[in-house]
């Protein structure tokens, strides 16, 4: 397997009246080419500034405190700025939002910001390649569709357009963020399924952020869970799924809702961010904690593929 | 309370804020002492009429006008003038405009919805036309352009706190109080009042300055304080006779209005910024 | 379809607020005065025409039949005559009205062409020092009195410097009327010379009127722009490596002024306001001239008349505005 995208030991934080938020700390990931990786957690674990942070998009308040993002072989964050923006976002790395009512400028027509995007970022794509792709995602009637404002579609059809949009330059990576969690539950499993289905004919790698483990074992390759800014298991979904070995992933599978209809909580809250338990942020509401837990555990290899970062894996 | 020690540690902290504030502290000081630091202060009163157009010296600060009266005791004298206009005419604004707001936001129907129809004509139309036509009638005097900035300007509250009261009307605390059994007057008083006062305390600062900069062009129309009381205004319409020799006679009163007006416009800017979370933004907000 | 609505719906607000107006001046002229007649026939007139006059106007009649006769008149476009010049106000007004037309619209270009690209440089560039100066400068702006600047503009450029002509809309023969605008008529008959005339008469005029509507315009489309920054069409184009100049200027501008259109109307009241004691300095041919002279002379039904027109053309313009804006804001048109 080929590496394509490698987040080693990311740490960010954010400047915010009441102090420093250390939102990503230590964070890990890694996306070979042709696969769909799921990035999974809870809300405010920091998966969306991870996503950011890849492309370089984080907000002015947010500072790198240490780490790599390794893609093809060189680390973003040592690039150029002008070169990032120009050559790696919208090219080699796209974009789907998690907002797609927000996302258009309301203003303008949908094929005028289509435009935009060919000219600046895919000048070869010609009108052919546009439409090829309108029909791609199912976009009815697509010569009519350019011609539309934004707010003329569904909230499902215009993430169709965002996945069209983050095609057709071509990238080796899509970075969907919560693509799903705006849209009505019965057209999400479309959405995924259709972005699985594209991605594969290209052999594109996406990172795919939700916190919603159905969605990731519906189209992932592979998934990774986060908890309060510290990765804590990455695994092949099969394996994940049946063999989950950190005592986050397994919580959080067992909370799932079950056919009998009980919902087990994982009791406790999630950390405050500004002054965050050290070590595995997890052990102060982990039922298999002890004292070597207030040192980050390092990365073991249980399985083939399979990653955990605990000093007390289930077996 | 709390609130009002933050909201004031806020201020002490902006700049701007802080300068406007000392401008407006300037001119109340000056209104006060006027009699004291004046180097004439007959001279709102007294000619001298061989002292005419004098250029500023040692003596006469601001040089002296047509009278040969002393500028700067003038413009000292005239400070009290201006404070005067500002409180009595907003005050006076808020009184009428805002019981007509909350009332009006209140309750529904066409009592309402007329009465918001007849401020949006007042704001339909620069406050200076009407002003002028009020005072023209009337007759001039500084009691008169008083009156006509008041009945002039007190649409502008009615609708920001109609908006304000009916948006609050929404909000659960209000309902559930009123279905609690509070009557009308202390639901109104006690609790909608009370999380429209912020919004109205803006609207008075920059209020205050632009009924200054009306009142000042009222003057210079000839619509104010009538000779030889020393406001602002006409000593500036008065100036354009002589000049361009005297120029230092429409230098002063103008550098007056603007460091007064610059005062409430920098409070009232840094008010809304630190008051904006809970502030909706007006659309209109000049004037 | 969806458009009539629109209009018509605006149409509706339209007429109440202009027969409002009329209502408040009628008031005014009317009701609080107490003797109307001898305000109306001025300090020269013996008491047999005041009487007289008290009889024409049926000022012993009711109110009620008074402001119906009154809002008949003005409907009719009977403004009184004016004392002074003994024509029909209407008359008078219409003839100065190009003058104010065109002062006005220079203004408005002025404060539009420089205040916009400001505003969102200001946005841009937010909390740097050119950020902070531009702000001193505009809340300066608003707190210079009009016929101060005035003055003072006259005193360096036209006194002392001698750039701009001190006052008057031209010299000598004005060009051939064809929209009533010095500036246009002069360039339609390809007088060069005579444009460049009233160029330079226009100038301190339009400049002095401008200053507080570019500061407004600068604040607004300040906070309009970083308003829009915020929104997640940015964030989706900077993630997609779009240029941030093509983001900015193309796009957010977009939405910020559509915001800033409808403050075209309060600028336009703005304009006017400030447009009475600057055409009185510069001695500028206008409306807000007439405004003055009247007042002067105590010309009482001249002042009722120029409160009425300029009342109206405000809300007019008002209701241009709003309609503008339902017309360019695509997402009306679907609502």
């Amino acid at each position: 397997m080929v590496e394509l995208l490698a987040v080693e030991d990311l740490t960010v934080g954010f400047h915010t009246d009441a102090g420093l938020a250390q939102v990503l700390d230590g964070a890990g990931l890694r996306i070979d080419a042709g696969e769909v990786v799921g990035l999974v957690g809870e809300s405010g674990c920091g998966k969306t500034t991870l996503a950011r942070a890849i492309l370089g998009v984080l907000a002015p308040a947010a500072r790198i405190g240490g780490g790599i993002i390794r893609f093809k072989g060189e680390d973003l964050l040592q690039q150029d700025a002008a070169r990032l923006s120009r050559d790696i976002r919208g090219r080699a790395i796209t974009f789907i939002p998690q907002d797609p009512y927000g996302s258009f400028n309301p203003l303008f027509t949908v094929g005028a910001q289509i435009r935009d995007l060919v000219r600046w970022k895919a000048p070869r794509a010609g009108r052919e390649r546009v439409m090829e792709l309108l029909r791609a995602v199912q976009i009815p009637e697509p010569e009519r569709a350019l011609e539309k404002l934004p707010h003329e579609f569904s909230g499902g059809q215009r993430q169709r357009l965002m996945i069209a949009m983050a095609l057709l330059p071509e990238p080796d990576l899509i970075i969907a963020d919560e693509p799903t969690t705006a849209l009505d539950v019965t057209i999400q499993a479309q959405i995924l399924k259709l972005l699985r289905d594209l991605v594969k004919d290209r052999g594109i790698s996406v990172l795919f952020t939700t916190h919603d483990l159905g969605t990731a074992w519906e189209i992932c390759d592979r998934v990774s869970v986060l908890y309060a800014g510290q990765d804590m298991e990455a695994a092949p979904t099969a394996s994940f799924f049946a063999a989950a070995a950190h005592p986050y992933t397994r919580a959080l599978l067992l909370s799932l809702p079950d056919p009998e209809g009980d919902i087990r909580d994982i009791p406790g809250e999630v950390p405050s961010l500004l002054e965050p338990p050290s070590g595995c942020r997890f052990h102060p509401r982990c039922g298999r904690a002890s004292e070597a837990c207030r040192s980050r555990p390092p990365r073991r290899e249980p399985a083939p593929g399979h990653l955990v970062r605990c000093h007390h894996p289930v077996a | 309370m709390a609130a009002l020690v933050d909201v004031l540690s806020r201020m002490a902290r902006d700049r701007a804020v802080l300068l406007g504030a000392a401008l407006i502290l300037l001119l109340v000081l000056v209104a006060i002492l006027a009699p004291l630091i004046a180097t004439f202060p007959n001279d709102v009163w007294d000619i001298h009429p061989t002292q005419r157009l004098r250029p500023p010296d040692a003596s006469f600060l601001f040089g002296t006008d047509r009278m040969g009266s002393d500028i700067y005791s003038r413009i000292l004298f005239g400070a009290r003038i201006t404070i005067m206009v500002a409180v009595v005419a907003i005050g006076v604004s808020l009184l009428i405009g805002v019981p007509i707001g909350l009332v009006a936001g209140y309750y529904h129907g066409w009592p309402s919805d007329l009465l918001m129809r007849f401020s949006d004509i007042f704001l339909a139309v620069p406050q200076i036309v009407l002003a002028i036509a009020i005072a023209q009638t009337l007759g001039p005097s500084i009691e008169n352009v008083i009156l006509a900035l008041s009945l002039t300007y007190w649409p502008w509250f009615t609708r920001l706190v109609y908006a304000e009261t009916r948006s609050l009307k929404n909000e659960i605390f209000i309902e559930s109080t009123i279905a609690l059994g509070a009557s009308p007057f202390r639901v109104i008083v006690f609790h909608i009042l009370p999380n429209v006062s912020s919004a109205i305390i803006v609207r008075s600062s920059i209020g205050m300055g632009f009924t200054i900069l009306t009142a000042a062009a009222l003057g210079f129309l000839g619509l104010g304080a009538q000779p030889p009381a020393p406001e602002w205004g006409r000593m500036i319409s008065e100036s354009r006779e002589y000049l361009p020799d005297a120029w230092w006679y429409a230098l002063a009163p103008g550098l007056a209005i603007f460091l007064v007006v610059m005062g409430f416009n920098l409070v009232g800017d840094g008010l809304r910024d630190i008051l904006d979370p809970r502030l909706r933004r007006a659309p209109k907000s000049n004037g | 379809m969806k458009l009539l609505a629109i209009i018509l719906r605006r149409l509706v607000w339209f007429i109440p607020t202009v027969a409002g107006l009329i209502a408040i001046v009628f008031t005014v002229s009317h009701v609080i005065p107490a003797d109307p007649a001898r305000l109306m026939a001025g300090d020269l007139a013996t008491p047999e025409q005041v009487a007289a006059l008290r009889l024409q106007h049926g000022f012993d009649r009711p109110l009620i039949v008074q402001l119906g006769h009154y809002m008949l008149r003005v409907a009719r476009g009977d403004l009184g005559t004016s004392l002074f010049t003994n024509r029909p106000i209407v008359e008078d007004l219409a003839r100065r009205l190009p003058a104010t037309v065109e002062l006005t619209l220079v203004a408005m270009l002025i404060a539009t062409s420089i205040g916009i690209p400001l505003g969102v440089i200001c946005a841009v560039r937010r909390n740097t020092v050119l950020d902070h100066a531009l702000r001193v400068l505009t809340v300066s702006g608003l707190a210079i009195a009009s016929f101060w600047l005035a003055i003072l503009l006259q005193l360096v450029f036209a006194m002392e410097l001698g750039w701009t002509p001190l006052a008057g809309r031209i010299d000598g023969f004005a060009p051939r009327s064809v929209t009533g605008l010095f500036l246009l008529d002069a360039l339609i008959e390809g007088e060069l010379d005579l444009f460049g005339k009233a160029l330079s008469h226009i100038a301190l005029p339009a400049i002095t009127l401008a200053v507080p509507g570019l500061a407004t315009i600068v604040r607004f489309t300040r906070a309009g722009v970083l308003d829009a920054l915020q929104s997640n069409f940015v964030l989706y184009q900077r993630a997609m490596g779009l240029p941030e100049w093509l983001i900015v200027w193309k796009y957010v501008l977009r939405n910020a002024l559509i915001s800033t259109v409808t403050q075209i109307g309060l600028l336009f009241g703005i304009l006017m306001a400030g447009a009475v004691v600057v055409e009185a300095i510069f001695d500028w041919p206008g409306i807000g001239a007439y405004a003055f002279l009247s007042i002067y002379q105590s010309d009482y039904n001249a002042v009722m008349g120029f409160t009425l027109w300029a009342g109206s053309i405000f809300i007019l313009v008002n209701l241009a505005v709003d309609m503008a804006h339902a017309l360019i804001d695509p997402r009306s048109k679907a609502a």
